[in-house]
């Protein structure tokens, strides 16, 4: 009983601070929507050149990008999370919230529960403007998507948990910019499609391989025309556990980097 | 009660009919791949002479002719078996042609000859030879067989031949490249297509007067590259479906207004077009890209591209 109050005490919180920072619902739109009426469509005509699974005929790119769009709003929440959390941390309520007579790893699950809800909240806000933009999927794969964004907004906001272990200063936030959300967007099929990086160099295309960001995105697209795939099934989820389980470790004051701090 | 009835209702509706063939001539591979329209995968790929172009079938459907445009000849084929039945005598470099309704007259486009043949299939010879303009390619009848119209490529022209004399009775222009003509369903108008004009030049058939001119603009495309060829229009005759060539785009024309209502993205090079035997569904040819876009009409969307051979021209539904 405790257990599910925590719960619910948590996803209220974060969803009352979500809610008090009205700029942020804006903002986390701003920037996937710069993204696809600037970016890409200066790129209307460029693909299409080549068929992929799931699509089964030629698309603009315009089409090709919303996924990997959801995937950021996903990834820049993940990292967002992460960031509050260092200020929690900093502010003392973190200390408090782990004192809970709870295991750390349901209350650390509890924070990932409540930061990937509102990530799939902003996501499909996205997926409603991009439709009256004109880019739609079948009405299925919004339903089918669902499970699909909740599991990477899981994996990323876990990715940013462990993150937030590790970062002992508010200030260090800019390192995680350049070093983790950088690379996980560019180098996946967020705006390209491997065979693209392919043509660049085999190279490029391993590491994007590589990057659990690719396969949650991927996850998406697939869901997005109620289609399964299960190599991105299987390293999304997996991804998830292994970030989850660093996490977990990284708060856990006997072992973990959070000891070192003090 | 209303079970035995419902179930009556279910045994009585029919089942679902085979949903027919689209064949379409792959110009590099000197073949035709056959597409089920049911499954809209490749189910047959059959021979064929040098470079097939233009195809047709009777209208029982029981004989395929082929315009086999490098072996000077069109080719007359069983479709339920593939073999090549006979040749018939056709002109050089035949590239497009039209069967007029009474089944047995073959209307052929001479590309390099300026001449437009006839052909009685059934006695298997020339019966008639019309001088036009410089590459012919175009080739329309209206739907009472009164008229053909042959556009002749660099002449710029639709010619206007009277059946029933084997002479021509107009001469219009339209803009530069002629390569396809159709009638409307009633035979009302004309509709030519200019591939470097990128236009469809419409005609009144009463007075051959030019009523209207539709012009093409996609966003993000370079005009140089709308280049108009193959008109298909729905069978109610209300829209018409117009290939954009290396614009990779078919163009939804309202054939009542002559506004372009929609751009459809396809494969590249798309050249011409044929329905679905319903009229649901509407192929399209794409030489580049070596493949097949199926459109829904109804909601305008592409909904697959098939591989097929290579350089697919011409296309033809068989029920």
């Amino acid at each position: 009983m405790s257990w599910l109050l925590a719960l619910k005490a948590i996803l209220m919180r974060e969803a009352l601070r979500f809610l008090g920072q009205k700029g942020r619902l804006v903002s986390a739109l701003v920037r996937p929507l710069v993204w696809l009426f600037v970016f890409a469509a200066g790129f209307r005509a460029a693909l299409g050149l080549s068929i992929t699974p799931p699509y089964q005929t030629y698309i603009t790119y315009e089409i090709y990008i919303v996924p990997g769009l959801v995937g950021m709003i996903l990834l820049f929440n993940g990292m967002q999370s992460s960031l509050s959390l260092v200020y929690d941390r900093e502010m003392g309520s973190m200390r408090l919230l782990l004192t809970a007579p709870l295991p750390r790893w349901w209350l650390l699950f509890c924070r990932l529960v409540a930061a990937a809800l509102i990530s799939v909240l902003q996501a499909y806000a996205f997926l409603v403007v991009a439709a009256l933009y004109g880019i739609r999927f079948p009405p299925l794969g919004y339903v089918a998507a669902l499970p699909a964004i909740l599991l990477a907004a899981m994996m990323l906001a876990a990715l940013g948990l462990f993150l937030s272990s590790m970062i002992r200063q508010l200030e260090n936030f800019a390192g995680v910019m350049n070093f983790v959300i950088f690379p996980m967007f560019f180098l996946s099929s967020a705006l390209y499609p491997l065979w693209k990086m392919a043509e660049a160099s085999p190279r490029l295309r391993d590491l994007c391989q590589a990057n659990p960001f690719t396969h949650a995105v991927e996850l998406i697209r697939f869901a997005l025309y109620g289609k399964g795939n299960l190599l991105a099934l299987a390293v999304t989820a997996g991804a998830m556990l292994v970030f989850g389980a660093l996490a977990v470790w990284g708060y856990d004051p006997a072992r973990g980097l959070a000891s070192r701090k003090a | 009660m209303n079970r035995i009835l419902t179930a009556l209702l279910l045994v009585a509706l029919p089942l679902p009919v085979a949903a027919g063939e689209i064949w379409v001539t792959n110009e590099k591979d000197d073949s035709i791949s056959v597409i089920d329209v049911d499954t809209l995968e490749v189910v047959r790929t059959i021979p064929t002479g040098e470079r097939p172009r233009g195809i047709t079938f009777s209208s029982d459907h029981s004989r395929a002719y082929i315009c086999a445009s490098d072996s000077d000849t069109v080719q007359v084929m069983d479709p339920a078996t593939g073999e090549i039945l006979h040749d018939l005598p056709s002109g050089e470099d035949p590239e497009q042609f039209v069967l007029a309704p009474d089944d047995r007259h073959l209307w052929i486009a001479n590309e390099n000859d300026a001449v437009t043949t006839v052909v009685d299939v059934e006695s298997r010879k020339v019966v008639g030879q019309i001088d036009v303009g410089i590459e012919p390619e175009g080739m329309a009848v209206s739907p009472d067989g009164k008229i053909v119209i042959t556009t002749s490529e660099t002449t710029n022209m639709a010619h206007w031949i009277d059946t029933a004399t084997n002479t021509i009775f107009a001469n219009t222009l339209v803009d530069a490249r002629p390569r396809y003509a159709e009638f409307t369903k009633g035979g009302a108008e004309l509709w030519v297509s200019s591939e470097i004009g990128g236009t469809v030049t419409v005609f009144d058939v009463a007075t051959q007067a030019e009523t209207h001119k539709i012009r093409f603009a996609i966003p993000g495309v370079n005009d140089d590259l709308i280049q108009a060829v193959g008109i298909q229009f729905t069978p109610d005759g209300k829209t018409a479906f117009v290939a954009l060539g290396p614009a990779n785009h078919i163009a939804v024309v309202n054939a009542e207004t002559y506004e372009v209502e929609d751009y459809i993205l396809v494969g590249r090079r798309v050249w011409h077009m044929t329905f679905s035997p319903d009229g649901s569904q509407l192929f399209t040819t794409n030489g580049v890209s070596g493949d097949v876009t199926v459109i829904d009409v109804a909601s305008r969307q592409p909904v697959k591209s098939i591989k097929v051979g290579r350089f697919p021209w011409g296309a033809a539904t068989r029920p």
